[in-house]
């Protein structure tokens, strides 16, 4: 704050917010933004988190406010998010672009481009993001005034916007968005000559669903079932998000034996991703036997998943104050002897893929992601440890089991070598890690009550922030209420969303033939990306 | 090499039997939402999707539950109206026509049952003999569009070549073009930045063809619903011919409803009220 105040800005008021241990700091003028994010970024070593629009001409304030979020980045800071907030004249929506000093912002910046017609003056790329074919100009969903039933006839286009290269031998390979293989949808165009990928650019946002907008309006309660189906394999990871960001807004704390049930289940979450990662890692080195051994070892996990929640994806496990089903002596006994299996079958998969040395080859070097370019674009999750970023929202934000007053043992895992190996290698020992950890959850475990009531109405206007450590890194939730108590906006910061541009950094490293594998071994999810 | 091997033959065969044996979910499974008739059923407004349903005919109440749009979160069936509703273990779902996934009840009367439309068994063998069997025969090469799921749906197709599922088993695959399919798999509600591609991938596959609609967004629009974004469901775009309902359906549903599309199994017939509590297949 004292710096904020010597960096010779215009008016600057802070407040502490949304949290007790958050700072809200309003920028008199939009055109003092870059140095505070400087300052924010330089000398307090924070990165962006989020970025939060919102549309609240319909308010007093008759403008539209944009948050910049931020969060330390030293490991074992206090638990803290520093809020840069400006107000947007909706006459003239224009705030200076952050993207060339902060290029974790240049998405985020595009979005609000796309849904609010808040205009990043200086963006180097400001192509539309979300918004796809023959979208008219003019139109943006996420203001207040837009009908959300509103339907626009889809116009294809003939060609999207980007970068063309030419020469001789120069040839572009078009992939998606329908893809060979069971993925998800997103289209990538490959510049290059011979197999050497000259440029590579990813066009996302095919599954916009518009779930921000959809929330809009409902009762909390209502809205965390939208929440909590965002992403089929961070279902637990965004539901207990959004249930925390609740919670905060209604004043209660979820009780000791719910916050560990909690945790067990984003650990089991995590165990299935990382397992049927390694597993299609392998698929991406032609392994077959790495493939279906971690298939097998997944689907394991999923049935377990099933016994547990009466979910595979474990949906149906938290709910806003708690958790909806408790975990009896005899289920922990099962869920003990699944994953000492588990455990067994992954060191046994990890030690044929290290035997092998023609996987080996494939992974060593292949797709390699720079310590700073990680820290430049906020990379988080599985991606930035093992490109030696040591962070963790487990530990930073703490959440779940993590929130309370002994807080279980965490070993967090890194890795410098920044290429596909390193990501493989994090995800089995992270999943190791997972194992231990559940182990010692449920040792913690004491009767007690599965949860709080709510208050009803929920309290009007307030916010509430919450970072939940996803299977694919830290997923930041932004939710706020209206004087009604309904949700007036809600944000999801996914760790997919911040990591996209580093797939395509790592991937032009690798040659056209290696892209599979390097996109396997970040495995993001584009419905987590696109919502 | 030799550990490979060792390691496959200690591991043994871990392939289910389904459909030829009957899978038991597990007891927390929340299948089918079983409505009692006459007892005191929620309003509307406590499911999150809009499948429930309500409306007054001669003076009694009848509720609703639309089963292609309920993502089986059991909301309904959690107090006060845990005894009302109950969330069954049928998941056996997958219907030819979206109509039978409708279900009624008569709120105020327990003598009369649950309904669905009235069942046209006619339809079903015109169906079975129809254009689609006679040219594909008992096995379907698939082709899967994402059509703007949550990614549940995909998992669970994947996990229908796992060594659990292994589909080749049935002569179902998974195809990598379009111009190499029966048919295409659809998951998600159809996003507008999706549709054109949506189209055009049906377009590729050669004619017949089934649309098959996986999972609650890909079958009703779902938790998403219609909106900016959102066509709604799969059948506002694209003619469906079987849907399967689930959030998502279980791998064995999936194959069910597959099974159905090529007329190897029969189709889930409305206007089974008891049915909830059995989990055996129909072959």
């Amino acid at each position: 704050m004292v710096a904020l105040r010597a960096g010779a800005l215009g008016s600057v008021e802070a407040d502490v917010g949304p949290r007790p241990s958050d700072l809200t700091v309003r920028l008199g003028r939009t055109g003092d933004l870059p140095a505070a994010a400087a300052v924010l970024i330089g000398s307090h070593a924070m990165a962006l988190a989020t970025v939060v629009a919102t549309d609240e001409t319909t308010t007093p304030d008759h403008d539209l406010k944009v948050r910049y979020v931020f969060e330390p980045t030293t490991p074992g800071t206090p638990d803290r998010f520093v809020t840069l907030l400006v107000s947007v004249d909706s006459a003239r929506p224009e705030v200076p672009s952050l993207t060339t000093a902060v290029p974790a912002a240049n998405w985020h910046e595009r979005e609000m481009q796309d849904l609010f017609g808040i205009v990043p003056v200086g963006h180097p790329d400001p192509r539309p993001l979300v918004v796809h074919d023959g979208w008219p100009q003019g139109v943006f969903p996420l203001r207040k005034a837009f009908d959300a039933s509103r339907r626009i006839p889809v116009q294809p286009a003939a060609e999207f916007p980007h970068l063309v290269a030419e020469g001789e031998g120069v040839f572009e390979i078009p992939v998606g968005p329908i893809h060979a293989g069971i993925i998800e949808p997103g289209h990538f165009r490959f510049t290059s000559v011979g197999e050497t990928v000259l440029n590579l650019e990813a066009r996302l946002f095919y599954t916009h669903r518009g779930l921000e907008k959809r929330m809009e309006g409902l009762l909390p309660l209502d809205a965390f079932y939208v929440a909590e189906r965002i992403c089929g394999v961070c279902s637990v990871a965004h539901g207990l998000g959004y249930c925390e960001a609740l919670e905060q807004i209604a004043g209660v704390d979820a009780p000791p034996r719910a916050r560990l049930i909690r945790s067990i289940a984003l650990e089991l979450e995590r165990l299935y991703n990382h397992v049927g990662d390694v597993g299609n890692i392998c698929a991406g080195a032609a392994f077959h036997y790495g493939t279906t051994t971690g298939m097998r070892l997944k689907e394991r996990l999923q049935q377990l998943n099933e016994r547990v929640a009466g979910n595979r994806f474990l949906r149906g496990l938290v709910i806003p104050g708690g958790v909806r089903l408790d975990l009896p002596a005899d289920l922990l006994g099962v869920i003990a002897a699944t994953l000492q299996d588990t455990l067994a079958g992954l060191d046994s998969l990890m030690e044929r893929i290290e035997a092998n040395p023609s996987v080996v080859d494939r992974l060593d070097d292949t797709g390699v992601l720079q310590r700073q370019a990680a820290l430049d674009l906020a990379v988080a999750g599985v991606a930035a440890r093992a490109s030696g970023v040591d962070r963790d929202a487990r530990r930073e934000h703490p959440h779940g089991a993590f929130a309370g007053p002994e807080p279980p043992d965490l070993h967090v895992v890194t890795v410098s070598d920044g290429d596909v190996m390193a990501r493989m290698n994090v995800r089995a020992l992270e999943a190791r890690e997972s194992i231990r950890l559940v182990g010692e959850l449920v040792r913690r475990l004491l009767p007690g009550p599965l949860g709080v009531a709510l208050p009803d109405p929920l309290p009007g206007g307030r916010i509430g922030i919450s970072a939940i450590e996803s299977p694919r890194g830290e997923a930041v939730h932004w939710l706020r209420t209206d004087a009604s108590g309904r949700v007036e906006r809600y944000h999801l910061r996914s760790p997919s969303y911040h990591n996209w541009p580093a797939v395509v950094l790592a991937a032009q490293t690798a040659i056209v033939p290696d892209f599979p594998l390097v996109n396997k071994s970040f495995e993001l999810c584009y419905s987590c990306t696109d919502r | 090499m030799l550990r490979i091997l060792l390691n496959a033959l200690h591991t043994g065969v871990v392939t289910t039997r389904y459909p030829a044996e009957p899978s038991v979910p597990p007891d927390r499974f929340r299948g089918l939402p079983v409505l009692r008739p006459g007892s005191h059923l929620p309003p509307p407004s406590v499911c999150p999707t809009g499948a429930l349903s309500e409306h007054v005919d001669g003076g009694r109440r009848h509720v609703g539950l639309d089963v292609a749009r309920c993502v089986f979160c059991g909301r309904c069936a959690e107090d006060p109206w845990a005894g009302a509703i109950t969330m069954g273990r049928d998941f056996e779902l997958a219907a030819r026509c979206r109509d039978d996934l409708r279900i009624e009840v008569v709120a105020d009367d327990p003598a009369v049952p649950a309904a669905g439309p009235a069942s046209d068994p006619a339809a079903e063998a015109a169906h079975a003999s129809s254009e689609i069997h006679r040219v594909l025969g008992r096995s379907l090469h698939l082709r899967h569009i994402d059509a703007g799921s949550c990614n549940a749906c995909d998992w669970e197709l994947t996990a229908l070549l796992n060594p659990v599922y292994d589909v080749r088993r049935l002569g179902i695959d998974f195809v990598a073009s379009p111009r190499h399919a029966d048919g295409v798999v659809v998951t998600g509600s159809v996003t507008r930045n999706l549709e054109t591609a949506v189209r055009r991938t049906l377009e590729a596959i050669p004619d017949p063809r089934v649309v098959i609609a996986v999972g609650a967004c890909a079958a009703s629009g779902g938790i998403v619903g219609e909106s900016y974004a959102s066509a709604g469901g799969v059948d506002r775009v694209l003619p469906v011919d079987v849907y399967i309902p689930g959030c998502p359906p279980r791998p064995e549903a999936i194959i069910f409803g597959i099974l159905v599309a090529v007329g190897r199994l029969d189709a889930r017939r409305p206007h089974r009220p008891h049915r909830a509590t059995t989990t055996g297949s129909s072959t």
